[in-house]
């Protein structure tokens, strides 16, 4: 599942705020993260923004669940083919503080994409999406063959 | 939102019974405005209801806490990115901010804190009279 590898950004590392807050460890980590081919892709990938994913399943679904606070429905994407998962959208600067004197800013703003190659066949037409409290929740009902099924023992 | 915060707060975490256990927290995302009435304070807290907000003043001091709702999930998440610590960052406030008309909205994920500033501060024009 290394398409879903999260990536993390480098700016808040240098930021005072947040130095206390990372260890070594998560520094090594983050160095073994990176593959080579992410490397070539420049400022690009540097400057995109990774929204977390997490993904369950149970016995009827999988669930996707995507932390995008503060956006507007129609501003995201969602589209489902050959069993990926696409998730898409943009977060959009604040005009009404264009002006202000800006002391902060933490947040991202701009385009996101991420993919989730789900792990058994999903019934298409039946996936539901919700967005509450900034996380997107996509329900993913799974084929009648993906179900997990009891087998009965029989005594000869 | 990488950063976990092993701090242990003064306040709301140390009691008798649980003996200042060392709880985790993420530092959210925030971005601060000043206008020329006052600031305004807005941080990313996905998955952080109204219930969910804890905002406290104490001196001078805004401390920001954002419990996440529990999910209905029981079953453990084939893979997990989200942190699943609760949010917490603390704010040293101007002095200028009339801490009484603080206000505090919140809509999908996002908190937007509105700091006005005192009217004693404000700059105002002053007229000349004959």
């Amino acid at each position: 599942m290394n398409v879903l590898k999260r990536w993390h950004r480098p700016e808040l590392t240098a930021a005072p705020t947040f130095g206390r807050l990372f260890s070594l460890r998560d520094e090594l980590d983050r160095l073994f993260d990176t593959s080579f081919g992410d490397w070539n892709r420049g400022s690009q990938q540097l400057s995109q923004w990774n929204p977390a994913v997490d993904l369950f399943e149970d016995k009827e679904n999988l669930t996707v669940k995507v932390e995008l606070p503060g956006l507007k429905v129609e501003d995201i994407n969602i589209s489902l083919n050959e069993g990926t998962l696409s998730i898409s959208g943009e977060r959009k600067s604040e005009e009404k503080f264009a002006n202000a004197e800006t002391y902060r800013a933490e947040r991202f703003v701009g385009h996101f994409q991420r993919s989730v190659v789900l792990p058994t066949p999903v019934k298409a037409d039946q996936v539901k999406a919700q967005y509450t409290d900034g996380v997107l929740t996509v329900t993913l009902p799974k084929t009648e063959a993906a179900k997990p099924k009891q087998i009965q023992v029989n005594v000869a | 939102m990488t950063a976990i915060n092993t701090e242990n707060p003064k306040s709301a975490i140390c009691t008798p019974e649980s003996k200042c256990a060392p709880r985790q927290f993420v530092t959210p995302e925030v971005n601060i405005y000043e206008t020329k009435d006052g600031y305004v304070l807005k941080a990313d807290l996905p998955g952080v209801s109204k219930a969910g907000l804890d905002i406290t003043l104490e001196g001078n001091e805004l401390t920001i806490i954002g419990h996440r709702n529990a999910g209905n999930s029981v079953q453990p998440p084939l893979y997990r990115e989200s942190l699943g610590a609760d949010y917490r960052r603390v704010f040293e406030l101007d002095p200028a901010i009339d801490t009484a008309r603080i206000n505090a909205q919140v809509e999908q994920g996002v908190l937007t804190l509105h700091l006005p500033k005192s009217e004693e501060v404000k700059p105002r024009k002053i007229t000349v009279t004959e």
